[in-house]
């Protein structure tokens, strides 16, 4: 079963209605004991990576997040969250994937927020499984996180390469939200919730 | 590579689309989850969810609409209509949509474009705009283009932009209804003035409208109503088109 990150950072409606839809049972996490109870934690996120990052240290669940050996899918912030710093109010991020959350350049001639259906290339791995390669994602993000070619799983193109999916051990994240992207993001967290420890 | 965007819009009144939608299939016309899937299933990007619920009171069967959709649609919407306060998009926000729209609310005052976005983040706020070419100058107008504000339209949305709104839905009064094609020229140039994405709205009648609207403007996204409804053209057959002209869509 599913287990959400409740720290209060955005809304997380649309979230459970894709899981509902696609028969995925799910329950809340608010603190540590609760995170046994689940095989796998999705932690979603909309908004400032700075103020959700303070949020969830309030949770006290950043280090027990840290040591879990069960699939993590960090959502939008929530991906943002797992790597190491953000730019968003400089606010350092749980460094679980070493790389940096940064602001998009306006200079690159791109509008922002990076907003809408854009295509990924994606490394076949188990994420992604059965999914086409060059399919469409629903992106809304003025962040992103810096393309390194040894977590990256996914990358996208807004002005620069970065990384729509990053991964490293049973820690993964995407920046699009699957919750969002039609058949492809529902097949996105059906894969998700196939993952095995 | 970030596709342009089709965006079917509908309006709602007390929980229920309002006008004509012909869809030969559909068991209930006037039921927005049923007519929010089908264009979800044809291919629409995106859909906006005209409010125009008469009174305050009836605003609840509204968030049970907009949670209705929600759990069906697998694709973005947002929702404008009425919302003058943080605690009216809050409420919305929480029952899955994903951007609300504000206009004449904002108009009014300007400081809520601020307060929303602190609130929710710019990409939340979509700032609707109704202009009309008034002695040769885009004025804003409210009341579905029947009353003129002093505001210049261009001048309104530099503001917004800075207050931070996160897109901007301009609609041309002169366009609208009229099916005679987008104003192209104001929305390049809007688009072109501002770094943060346009929704082109008014004129939509054929579908080489919208492939000029991509063709020669900066514009992100294009949005229509009736040609939708009333089947005039069809959303596959629609971005099949764009395609064939180079531009990037999502099929």
């Amino acid at each position: 079963m599913i287990g959400i990150v409740n720290y209060g950072a955005g809304n997380i409606f649309s979230l459970t209605s894709a899981l509902e839809r696609l028969h995925l049972p799910y329950g809340m996490i608010n603190e540590e004991g609760e995170l046994d109870k689940y095989t796998h934690i999705i932690i979603p996120g909309v908004g400032h990576a700075g103020a959700a990052m303070r949020k969830l240290e309030q949770t006290g669940l950043v280090e027990p997040i840290k040591t879990l050996k069960k699939p993590v899918l960090g959502i939008c912030v929530g991906m943002q969250l797992i790597t190491s710093h953000s730019e968003e109010g400089d606010a350092n991020m749980m460094n679980i994937v070493p790389v940096r959350t940064r602001l998009f350049d306006k200079e690159l001639g791109i509008k922002i927020p990076h907003m809408g259906w854009n295509n990924i290339r994606h490394k076949n791995t188990s994420l992604f499984e059965g999914i086409e390669n060059g399919s469409q994602f629903y992106f809304v993000h003025s962040y992103f996180i810096e393309y390194n070619p040894i977590f990256d799983i996914a990358t996208a193109d807004y002005g620069l390469p970065f990384s729509a999916g990053v991964q490293k051990g049973n820690f993964y994240g995407v920046q699009f939200h699957p919750e969002k992207s039609g058949t492809a993001g529902e097949r996105l967290l059906k894969n998700f919730s196939n993952l095995k420890e | 590579m970030l596709s342009k965007r089709i965006i079917p819009c509908l309006d709602v009144k007390d929980g229920r689309t309002v006008k004509g939608v012909n869809f030969v299939d559909l068991r209930d016309a006037g039921d927005p989850v049923e007519l929010a899937w089908r264009y979800a299933q044809q291919g629409a990007d995106e859909l906006v969810f005209l409010d125009i619920t008469a009174t305050h009171e009836r605003r609840g069967t509204t968030i049970e609409m907009v949670k209705s959709v929600a759990r069906q649609l697998n694709i973005p919407f947002t929702i404008g209509g009425g919302i003058t306060s943080v605690a009216d998009a809050e409420a919305l926000l929480n029952s899955g949509a994903d951007k609300i729209s504000v206009n004449s609310a904002a108009v009014r005052n300007p400081a809520l474009i601020e307060e929303l976005a602190k609130a929710f983040g710019v990409q939340f706020v979509v700032l609707a705009v109704d202009t009309k070419l008034v002695q040769g100058r885009n004025m804003v107008h409210l009341n579905g283009g029947r009353l003129i504000t002093e505001l210049e339209t261009e001048d309104w949305i530099l503001k917004a932009e800075a207050l931070g709104a996160g897109e901007i839905l301009l609609t041309s009064m002169d366009h609208d209804g009229t099916k005679n094609g987008f104003d192209c020229i104001l929305l390049d140039k809007v688009a072109k003035s501002i770094n943060i994405p346009v929704i082109a709205s008014g004129g939509a009648g054929k579908v080489e409208h919208f492939t000029d609207l991509f063709l020669n403007t900066d514009v992100d996204a294009a949005l229509a109503a009736s040609v939708f409804h009333y089947g005039e053209i069809s959303l596959p057959y629609l971005k099949q088109e764009l395609k064939k002209h180079n531009i990037a869509v999502r099929l």
